[in-house]
């Protein structure tokens, strides 16, 4: 399907009031946002509206001002919900993708895993992927084993199957597109293994949802993951979306207000979906501000978005490809990956890559990308990684080119 | 660009491109490794005592330009020196990089040239990540001894 319409990264990043030039400083290159997008003011003036004209708790008042803030906190959820194709009852507001994760790890994890049991995580996870499942495994016995990537960075899809065949494997834990190789995950055919075998799956689709059309049916997973801030939303917001049956059979995460139905001296009943799983004062702002920005993907295109990063990253490649000894990391073909892009430099280490880059206002990371585990079958401590979005164009792309360029000759003088 | 200038001062870049007392000593008194959880650089420090001195000290591991270049420096002043000694003087750095006090060149000798990185919050770290690994080495062992192990 190719979208009617080419995004103009130029005209957009008028709705970014970051990209406002200021001065005469040197216009921002920001591509930094696999670690957090930039928000249109779309997203800025609805949760400004929504604290200027009608702040008040949710769920509670009787009040017609709590009325109509409980009214946009779940018009944010209708949105969101729509954007990914889910229902209004499974998708669960988190405070970010790692407490998603978390939610399901103790809800369901601690009650269900066995000693022996297995958990298959990728050795592409985030640690937000990893580490919930490790604690959880350490309370229950479960075992928790790794699958590992090929040469070109892609899952090891016949070592999947053969572990869910030979091994209890109760639980995947997936990402959709890698945050570190850019690898698009083939995440639908991985969840028809995992129900062929029994298995349930968790896709963590953090760098997916914001960045290319995702419906949670299609996907044939049980709960997909994803966080506010990387998706043009605010922080301090998260999502999981779940299959409502087997989260209306999950014990619930956090207990406080708003998540029961009642509370006696002998214990208590636990509120429906989706608010069982939503303990306390809800982020009621960032959940109207998220809603706003579901709308603004939709409204751009989710299909128009993919495409344009593709280009992006194909031109990128070139571009990248010209600058002596710069190794880039996972699959070539861009129909193959999203937008990160995490590069090396044989004579310059990524700490350095990224301070000096910045020198042109040049935003890119530097680090392990809290994926330890891939940066060990990499055979590296770190990579420096360049990720656009939406807003960014192939000026950018030649700005972090002549970058790096400079980069390089200064550490050369 | 004078800001970047001052970061990357010659002597830094001098002490990452050759760094002195890089290596692995065989027969170590102490050995340590501390790894930076921010970026994931991982440092490995030996030391052979004389009794209470320093008599031989080497590094090895990965790291920026920053950390290298500061783990040289490092090396070069402590050598010779008391364990005592070098307590103040990784001290006295690491006042340097909270900007608690002047860098003495008497005391940590080229590594004054790492005083600008002080203004970079995030590469503070990278610098102090060698002393941090030897005080770490030279008080575990202080206290080793006194329990008498
Ligand atoms: C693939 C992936 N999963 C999970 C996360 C965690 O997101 P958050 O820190 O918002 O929970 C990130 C972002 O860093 C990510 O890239």
């Amino acid at each position: 399907m190719t979208p009617a319409v080419d995004i103009d990264p130029r005209a957009l990043r008028a709705e970014f009031p970051i990209f406002t030039p200021v001065g005469d400083r040197a216009p921002l290159v920001y591509l930094d946002s696999a670690a957090t997008s930039q928000k249109p003011t779309a997203v800025l003036d609805a949760m400004d509206r929504y604290y200027v004209e009608t702040n008040a708790n949710v769920h509670r008042g009787v009040y017609e001002l709590a009325d109509e803030a409980t009214a946009r906190f779940e018009a944010g959820r209708d949105s969101v919900a729509r954007l990914v194709g889910a229902t209004r009852d499974g998708t669960i507001f988190t405070k970010n993708a790692s407490e998603a994760i978390n939610l399901v790890a103790w809800s369901w994890g601690v009650r269900n895993l066995r000693p022996g049991d297995v958990v298959m995580v990728t050795e592409m996870e985030h640690h937000s992927g990893i580490v919930p499942w490790q604690i959880v495994a350490e309370i229950t016995g479960a075992e928790v084993v790794f699958a590992p990537i090929t040469g070109d960075g892609q899952l090891d899809l016949a070592w999947i199957e053969m572990t869910l065949r030979d091994a209890p494997v109760r639980i995947l834990n997936v990402v959709h597109v890698s945050n570190v190789l850019g690898t698009i995950n083939p995440v639908a055919d991985i969840a028809r293994m995992a129900h062929a075998h029994g298995a349930m799956i968790l896709v963590d689709g953090s760098q997916s949802v914001p960045h290319m059309p995702v419906d949670f049916p299609d996907l044939d997973a049980d709960f997909l993951a994803f966080t506010g801030h990387k998706m043009l939303g605010p922080t301090g917001i998260g999502v999981l979306v779940g299959r409502p049956e087997i989260l209306d059979a999950m014990g619930p995460f956090l207990g406080g207000g708003e998540m029961i139905s009642d509370v006696r001296t002998d214990g208590s009943d636990w509120a429906e979906l989706p608010w069982k799983f939503e303990a306390g004062t809800p982020p009621i702002a960032e959940a109207v501000g998220l809603g706003a920005a579901a709308d603004y993907l939709r409204h751009i295109g989710l299909d128009r978005i993919r495409a344009h990063e593709r280009e992006l990253v194909a031109y990128a490649f070139d571009a990248l490809s010209e600058i002596d000894g710069l190794a880039i990391y996972g699959p070539r073909d861009p129909d193959l990956r999203g937008a990160p892009i995490s590069f090396s430099l044989p004579d310059l280490h990524p700490h350095d890559i990224a301070q000096l880059v910045d020198r042109q206002r040049v935003c890119i990371r530097a680090g392990h990308h809290c994926a330890k585990p891939l940066m060990r079958t990499l055979g590296v401590t770190a990579t420096a990684r360049a990720s656009g979005y939406l807003y960014n164009d192939s000026h950018d792309i030649d700005a972090l080119v002549s970058a790096l360029q400079a980069a390089r000759s200064y550490f050369a003088r | 660009m004078g800001g970047l200038d001052d970061l990357y001062q010659e002597l830094i870049l001098d002490h990452y491109r050759r760094p002195r007392h890089r290596g692995e000593l065989a027969d170590p008194t102490i050995s340590v490794d501390q790894n930076n959880p921010l970026c994931g650089d991982q440092l490995h420090i030996t030391v052979r005592l004389d009794g209470e001195r320093i008599a031989e000290l080497a590094h090895s591991g990965d790291g920026c330009s920053i950390s290298q270049a500061s783990a040289s420096m490092m090396s070069d002043v402590v050598v010779g020196h008391t364990t005592d000694e070098a307590l103040e003087m990784i001290e006295h750095f690491r006042q340097v990089m909270h900007r608690e006090a002047q860098a003495d060149e008497d005391r940590i000798g080229d590594a004054i040239a790492l005083e600008g990185v002080n203004k970079y919050p995030v590469r503070i770290k990278c610098a102090l990540l060698s002393w941090m690994a030897l005080k770490d080495g030279l008080l575990t062992r202080q206290a080793d001894r006194q329990e008498g192990r």
